[in-house]
């Protein structure tokens, strides 16, 4: 589907790297500016708290969150704040800056997420590539049947067992094995990371196998069967190159997805990462972290399409020559 | 090309299982440089639950705190790593009783209070406690540049409002520095529960000098703050975890026994903080109705305490609601029995059924107030309502009801109650009820803008006094959100506020229960509590009604308790 964008056109590579850019930069425009109309629309007011304010304290609050402006000069201010980097204060972390949140905790969820994507990637296509080998046999049901269970089971559930499951063996070997939840060593990522590696795994195992299957019908792989080419050169020089690009394809934006953090993930095995940001804001209106984390999630999500797009040039030749 | 010795699939096999290992290679270097990463944004706790060696716990907190800029906190996790770390004039004893902080001794008078400052109170940077730290303080919290939303409780000391409305200076605050040991506060009206008032964060005191060195960033992080409690915090990681380490310099030997108290966890999850709980890594945790099940077959000993919130049916009294009808409020109270809700529905065993207004754990002149003042009792009588529905359809000069708007939150809880008390109403009053769930915030702006007939909402104390809930239906609270208003509660909340002698002040909350109980302002449902379990190595641990939810300045390790 996205083919049409690949061609390098005679411009050079320089010039179409600008021109995505370009387009990247657009695109995290429109979303800021559709992001602050639709969060300024929710019904529900962000500085309403339990306690009734006085006409007196509210105006304090608004004119410290420039909230007595209209809204478009809001827009406005906002604007150049965000071309100068700069997100603002939150509303519930009354005195942090959104860019230290985001400073602070993106990289936590980032290396959780490098992980996970890593379990994710190396599962899936091991995984893939078995089951495409042993198609239609046990090992190949086997998988399948588990990578259905990854893709149906709700991150919260595999997440709860999991601990579950840590909590029971720890209790069973008389040990402290596993870190229960907390963050701070590589022990504390294990299991987390495989859980927020799971579903896409399974994913990645899925479209492994049906590319796979695909290939190894396919007139190159007859041919270089025929003219007694070794099988294990076969699999690895052209089965698994040509398969693992539709992989790489979906990769790209999975890791921007799962970088970014995982809020259940993060809940249950008490990470301070920065996926529980996003779904704590939206609850509790924090206007200016809705908004850094949306630009910044936007932001990322572009730049690795386009860095996708740019690895294919490398993967496939084809891509480079068109 | 030679043939292949092996089976052709073997040799297939034999290549994965090579990529396999390279991958698991590559996953051991990954891990290891993650590994580095990670120490620089978590610290591992490695001491468990209790360390009896070094003295130290570990604890999971709920949430982040907030906002540790004590001017303008608002929220129970802030004021509880607050109240282990900073010190106000007056402080709580370990059974909810006024005991001196860094004031030795004071006086209420009519006019207003002094507060002598014990000599031995010192900041963390060595510097003493003064009364201008104070007089610095309060004058930011009513300054119209901090935007503090607890300002308000201020406002009993003199020109406070209008400073904070930006009428006059913040120093025209109407509190002085006689010399460093001696604090004067002047009233705008008389406080008799002054001493009360400031035993609340927001009349903590704040070095001028620090405040302005933090550059605008006080309480962002554990360097951003002077400490002067019983603890020192001396690592905060976002949302991570937390170190106070007992305060060496702490003026008095009877808080903070415990040398270290880690803050290992911080997450919202009720299940992983059991888990961590079981897994021997956090000294106590809060059990909800589900886990109590597991909690008795592992025999652990349960706890229970109030967390000081009531929970009412709030009845909007503006013109044109039905609920503006005396009648028909009666045969809302007389139709429902918060008993059967509480036993039946909640199943909360931690959770009382609520009669009035004011919780039973208030205190009253002598001992507690609603023995001094015992509440009519609540009468379930559906015949008595149905007279009263009818006398109300009548008055009204209606046919049938039209139907009631029933505005609640999306939490669990609200959707139990909104759909009990919908269910309760249909069933013995032939009503229909329309439930609007709305998320928090959006709950309070419908009640705000009076877009209700009834609302699921609560009311928590700010501090130990009746009136914390004792004024909440004057006309002129804006916390009154159903619009209420009657001159003789307005009376007997004035005379609750200024009142000195305290048996006459106390008979004036008992007047206004009885008020809100005749008026039926509201629907009385649930007293909340928290149902807990802790460590039994663990001594005096408290769960707080008023203030912190968790308080550890009292706990101590006894290890001879471990099994």
């Amino acid at each position: 589907m996205r083919f049409t964008l690949l061609m390098w056109p005679g411009g050079g590579m320089a010039w179409y790297v600008c021109k995505r850019l370009l387009q990247g930069v657009l695109t995290v425009w429109f979303i800021a500016t559709a992001t602050f109309f639709a969060m300024h629309n929710v019904p529900g007011d962000p500085l309403l708290n339990d306690r009734a304010m006085t006409p007196a304290i509210r105006a304090n609050l608004e004119a410290r969150y420039g909230l007595d402006q209209p809204l478009l000069n809001q827009y406005l201010i906002y604007l150049g704040n965000l071309a100068r980097g700069d997100f603002g204060i939150s509303f519930t972390q009354e005195n942090r800056q959104v860019n230290d949140i985001i400073r602070e905790h993106f990289p936590v969820s980032a290396t959780l997420g490098i992980l996970a994507v890593v379990f994710a990637a190396a599962g899936g296509v091991l995984w893939g590539a078995l089951t495409a080998l042993y198609r239609n046999r046990l090992p190949d049901y086997l998988i399948m049947f588990l990578v259905i269970l990854g893709i149906s089971v709700p991150s919260f559930v595999v997440a709860a067992l999991s601990q579950l499951g840590l909590v029971s063996l720890n209790n069973l070997t008389g040990r402290s094995l596993l870190p229960v939840a907390g963050w701070g060593s590589v022990y504390h990522m294990l299991a987390p990371a495989l859980v927020l590696g799971l579903s896409t795994m399974a994913y990645l195992t899925r479209l492994m196998r049906s590319s796979m299957l695909e290939i190894i019908d396919s007139d190159f792989v007859r041919t270089a069967r025929s003219k007694g080419v070794p099988p294990a050169l076969i699999f690895s020089r052209h089965q698994l190159r040509n398969a693992i690009l539709p992989v790489v394809t979906v990769l790209g934006p999975q890791i921007a997805v799962i970088t970014t953090g995982g809020f259940v993930v993060e809940l249950v095995f008490a990470i301070p990462g920065l996926g529980r940001f996003f779904v704590e804001a939206v609850q509790q209106l924090d206007y200016t972290v809705i908004m850094g984390t949306t630009v910044f999630y936007g932001a990322f999500l572009v730049f690795m399409v386009i860095v996708v797009d740019l690895l294919y040039g490398v993967i496939d030749p084809r891509v480079r020559l068109q | 090309m030679n043939p292949q010795p092996a089976p052709a699939r073997f040799s297939v096999l034999g290549q994965l299982a090579l990529y396999a290992l390279y991958t698991v290679a590559g996953l051991v270097a990954i891990v290891w440089l993650l590994g580095l990463a990670a120490g620089s944004t978590g610290s591992a706790v490695t001491g468990g639950a209790i360390d009896t060696g070094n003295n130290a716990i570990t604890i999971a907190l709920r949430t982040e705190p907030p906002q540790l800029d004590y001017g303008r906190a608002t929220d129970s996790i802030s004021l509880t790593v607050l109240f282990h770390t900073v010190e106000g004039l007056l402080t709580y004893d370990d059974n909810m009783a006024l005991i001196p902080g860094v004031a030795e001794r004071h006086e209420i008078r009519g006019d207003g209070a002094t507060f002598w400052l014990r000599g031995d109170a010192r900041w963390s940077n060595g510097e003493p406690v003064t009364a201008h730290d104070f007089v610095f303080a309060w004058r930011r919290v009513q300054d119209p540049a901090t935007a503090s939303a607890y300002a308000f409780i201020m406002y009993p000391v003199k020109n406070a409002e209008a400073i904070n409305r930006g009428e006059l200076p913040p120093e025209a605050l109407g509190v002085r520095a006689l010399g460093d040991r001696v604090l004067e506060v002047e009233f705008e009206r008389p406080t008799p529960y002054f001493d009360k008032l400031v035993a609340f964060v927001t009349f903590y005191p704040v070095n001028e000098a620090f405040f302005q060195s933090t550059d605008g960033r006080f309480g962002a992080s554990a360097d951003m703050l002077l400490y002067n409690g019983p603890y020192v915090m001396n690592e905060w990681i976002h949302s991570a975890s937390m170190r106070w380490d007992r305060n060496p310099d702490y003026w008095g030997g009877h808080k903070g026994f415990i040398d270290t108290i880690h803050v290992g966890y911080i997450t919202q999850d009720v299940n992983a903080r059991l888990n961590l709980f079981k897994d021997g890594q956090i000294a106590d945790t809060q059990l909800v109705p589900q886990m109590l099940g597991e909690a008795m077959e592992r025999r652990w000993q349960i706890d229970r305490s109030m967390d000081g919130t009531v929970f009412f049916l709030q009845l909007n009294f503006r013109d044109g609601r039905l609920t503006a009808n005396k009648n028909f409020r009666k045969a809302l109270l007389y139709a429902q029995d918060p008993v059967e809700f509480v036993y039946k529905a909640l199943k909360e065993p931690s959770y009382m059924p609520a009669v009035s207004l004011f919780p039973f754990w208030i205190r009253g002149a002598e001992g507690y107030f609603r023995q001094e003042h015992p509440p009519t009792p609540h009468e379930y009588n559906v015949a008595k309502a149905r007279e009263h529905l009818e006398l109300a359809r009548r008055e009204l000069g209606l046919e049938t009801f039209p139907p009631i708007h029933l505005l609640a939150d999306d939490s669990p809880l609200g959707s139990i109650s909104s759909e009990y008390y919908q269910a309760v109403y249909t069933r013995n009053l032939g009503l229909e009820l329309r439930i609007d769930k709305q998320i928090f915030k959006q709950r309070l702006a419908k009640m705000d803008a009076g877009e209700f007939d009834i609302v699921v909402s609560g009311w928590g104390p700010d501090y130990d006094d009746a009136l914390t809930f004792g004024d909440l239906f004057s006309s002129w609270n804006l916390n009154n959100r159903g619009r209420y208003a009657s001159p003789e509660m307005d009376a007997l909340v004035r005379i609750a506020q200024s009142e000195l002698d305290p048996v006459k002040r106390m008979a004036a909350f008992g007047e206004i229960q009885d008020l809100v109980h005749e008026d039926v302002v509201i629907v009385p449902m649930y007293e909340r509590g928290w149902s807990f379990v802790v460590d039994p190595r663990l001594k005096g641990f408290k769960r707080r009604a008023v203030g912190p939810e968790v308080d550890y300045t009292y706990a101590r390790i006894d290890g001879r308790a471990a099994d």
